[in-house]
């Protein structure tokens, strides 16, 4: 129905990605001892991007894809 | 717990995510079929998410983390013996007849096989339920908010249902269904580092058995009743349970679990708004794939802060208790988030506790809005009006309908016990439901008079058996025991299931008795109805991994291993 569900779902994700990876690079190191001194931020938000990235990829090649095939609305 | 900016932002994006869905799909709800069954037009992967999203509330995703850490493992069945076999059963055999039949609804496909007064009384109970069960889940968060974060309980409660009723208003079914993928993505990327983390502080899964033999000895059960699912349900006294496995596999693993997923508007919704047979059958296969992984999102966690909590870990977390001494089971995966999580990914853990609230909400919201409209309005209050009235009164059911769950939520903050009486009457409700659609679907002689009387001497029979019996250690009360206790139970969970065993029972029974007595419909009219009267639907054209059969077949088998790997 109209919005490839995909294309949201990737945005939000390299978003938040985005935002958890640049935290973890800039911000301060000391709160990680509570994560048992595991940057948690940076790999966890960088696992996000990358799923965020793979579901833009997909959702713009499903898009693409529709609009060459006549036989779907 | 102490949120920063960082955490706030996050929590912002993912509010203008599901928000912007809602406003994005607006423009496409041209008629009530857009509104309350997505057109008919989603494909297989999306309702299938959505069909396990709308069913993992808040309340799945807090109860199952409290019930690992009050009885390890073995509340994987829910989900091993549970959820899958159900949701096998009801891609492979029920959906040609919900999806085939063009019933719009659950009460809407009684009333085309049985009668009108069958599809009434699920109708309103049905109805009724899902606002009600709403507020509570709504209560639950409110009280959690401010636990964890100190909110203020009509602030907590007001973000999540006027956001929720924006996207449904705007988008109807489309929307809940498109937001509660997104959710299913946000829960499990905010669940899973989670589970890692305590996993690792644990030693290893090696570490946590070790640790959870601890547990168990402490609590005065066998070494391995916390870390193995089956081995121990050969008596009640054996298991923290409290059931043997005869009670669990026939009160959980059938009556329980069928009578969900296979009858409950709120989960078959999803799958009836796909966008052809075959899709509708896959939807609860394909839901089936990660529901069987979920134990490791929800119950490993509970598992966890149990075993942690009775032999440290480096980090030194523990349960909280509760007033009177006793563990605090329900904060384990919440506290578990305040313990590991620093700021950032602390936001994305409780954006997604706030997403399974939003995702369960929305499931009742729209099962709620849908059946409001066309199975009660429509059909008792105002038959025959234009399809655009319909659909402007599906987005007022949706206005009120959650006006109610907030109103309900305010009730519960002054008299809990209503909340437990209601649901207590709700199990009521549903235990005996799947013997009507077994009978209806698979017998063409049931008749409406059958399954009517059955349904209500079934609800007579839940309620009668909860009577008369109790769980050990209960007063007399809502626990049951108002006639009399003539049966103590080993646990309230066994006295569920036998609650539930009966229940069906004397529905099986009067339905077919009755049956029997009263005039068998025209077979005429039960074509697309009736197994024996309906065509099966083809399915030859579709690759192998698309056939609902052979997806079937192999969840199952996975599921077995399952079972027996954790044996």
């Amino acid at each position: 129905m109209g919005l490839d569900i995909r294309l949201p779902i990737g945005l939000m994700f390299t978003i938040l990605g985005l935002l958890l990876f640049g935290f973890g690079i800039l911000g301060d190191k000391a709160i990680y001892q509570q994560a048992l001194g595991i940057n948690v931020n940076l790999w966890w938000g960088a696992v996000m991007l990358a799923f965020g990235l793979a579901m833009l990829w997909f959702g713009r090649r499903g898009t693409r894809k529709v609009k060459t095939d006549p036989d779907r609305e | 717990m102490k949120l920063t900016i960082i955490d706030w932002t996050i929590m912002l994006v993912y509010f203008m995510f599901v928000l912007g869905v809602g406003f994005a799909l607006q423009r496409y709800m041209k008629t009530s079929k857009d509104f309350f069954l997505s057109g008919r037009s989603l494909p297989a992967w999306i309702t299938g998410l959505a069909f396990i999203s709308a069913n993992l509330g808040a309340q799945e995703v807090i109860g199952m983390g409290a019930s690992g850490a009050k009885y390890g493992i073995a509340t994987s069945h829910f989900y091993w013996i549970g959820a899958i076999p159900a949701m096998v059963f009801v891609g492979v055999f029920m959906m040609p007849f919900y999806y085939g039949s063009r019933a719009r609804s659950v009460p809407e496909y009684l009333k085309l096989r049985f009668d009108e007064k069958t599809r009434g009384f699920n109708a309103i109970s049905f109805a009724t339920m899902t606002v009600f069960s709403s507020g509570i889940s709504l209560y639950a968060m409110g009280l959690l908010m401010g636990v964890l974060l100190g909110w203020n309980f009509t602030f907590a409660i007001m973000v999540a249902a006027v956001i929720v009723l924006i996207y449904i208003f705007l988008g109807g079914l489309t929307s809940a269904i498109y937001n509660e993928v997104l959710q299913f993505f946000l829960i499990v990327f905010g669940f899973a580092p989670l589970v890692l983390l305590g996993l690792k502080d644990a030693g290893g899964w090696s570490g946590l058995v070790t640790r959870l033999n601890g547990v168990a000895t402490a609590q005065g059960y066998q070494a391995g009743a916390w870390s193995s699912s089956w081995q121990f349900m050969s008596a009640p006294s054996h298991n923290p349970m409290g059931v043997e496995w005869f009670g669990l596999l026939m009160g959980l693993g059938f009556v329980l679990s069928f009578g969900y997923w296979c009858t409950d508007f709120l989960v078959v919704q999803r799958a009836m708004a796909a966008d052809s047979m075959s899709a509708a059958r896959r939807t609860p296969l394909i839901a089936a794939i990660p529901k069987m992984v979920f134990p490791v999102l929800v119950i490993l966690p509970g598992m966890i802060a149990i075993a942690l909590t009775y032999q440290a870990g480096s980090s030194g977390f523990v349960l909280p208790k509760k007033l009177d001494g006793t563990f605090n089971y329900d904060l384990a995966i919440p506290m578990m988030l305040g313990h590991y999580f620093p700021t950032g990914i602390l936001g994305v853990g409780l954006t997604a506790l706030m997403a399974s609230f939003m995702s369960g909400m929305a499931g009742n919201v729209t099962a709620f809005n849908t059946v409001w409209t066309y199975d009660i309005y429509q059909s008792y209050l105002r038959p025959g009006a234009s399809d655009q009235h319909y659909l402007w009164m599906g987005r007022m059911a949706t206005i009120f309908g959650i006006a109610i769950s907030v109103a309900a939520a305010y009730v519960a903050t002054r008299f809990n016990n209503i909340m437990d009486m209601l649901q207590l009457v709700f199990a009521f409700v549903n235990a005996p439901l799947f013997a009507t659609f077994l009978l209806g679907m698979f017998w063409k002689r049931a008749t409406g008079h059958g399954a009517f009387v059955g349904l209500l001497s079934g609800t007579a029979a839940a309620a009668l058996h909860h009577g008369l019996t109790l769980p050990h250690g209960a007063m007399a009360g809502i626990k049951g025991g108002w006639f009399g206790a003539m049966h103590i139970y080993p646990s309230e969970m066994a006295q569920n299931f036998w609650t539930a065993i009966f229940a069906w029972t004397t529905c099986f029974v009067v339905t077919a008795v009755v049956s029997l007595l009263t005039k068998p419909r025209a077979e005429s009219e039960l074509a697309g109805l009736v197994y024996s009267l309906t065509a099966r639907p083809k399915e030859d054209h579709l690759p192998w991994y698309k056939r609902p059969a052979v997806l079937g077949a192999i969840v199952l088998a996975v599921a077995l291993v399952l079972n027996i790997v954790f044996w």
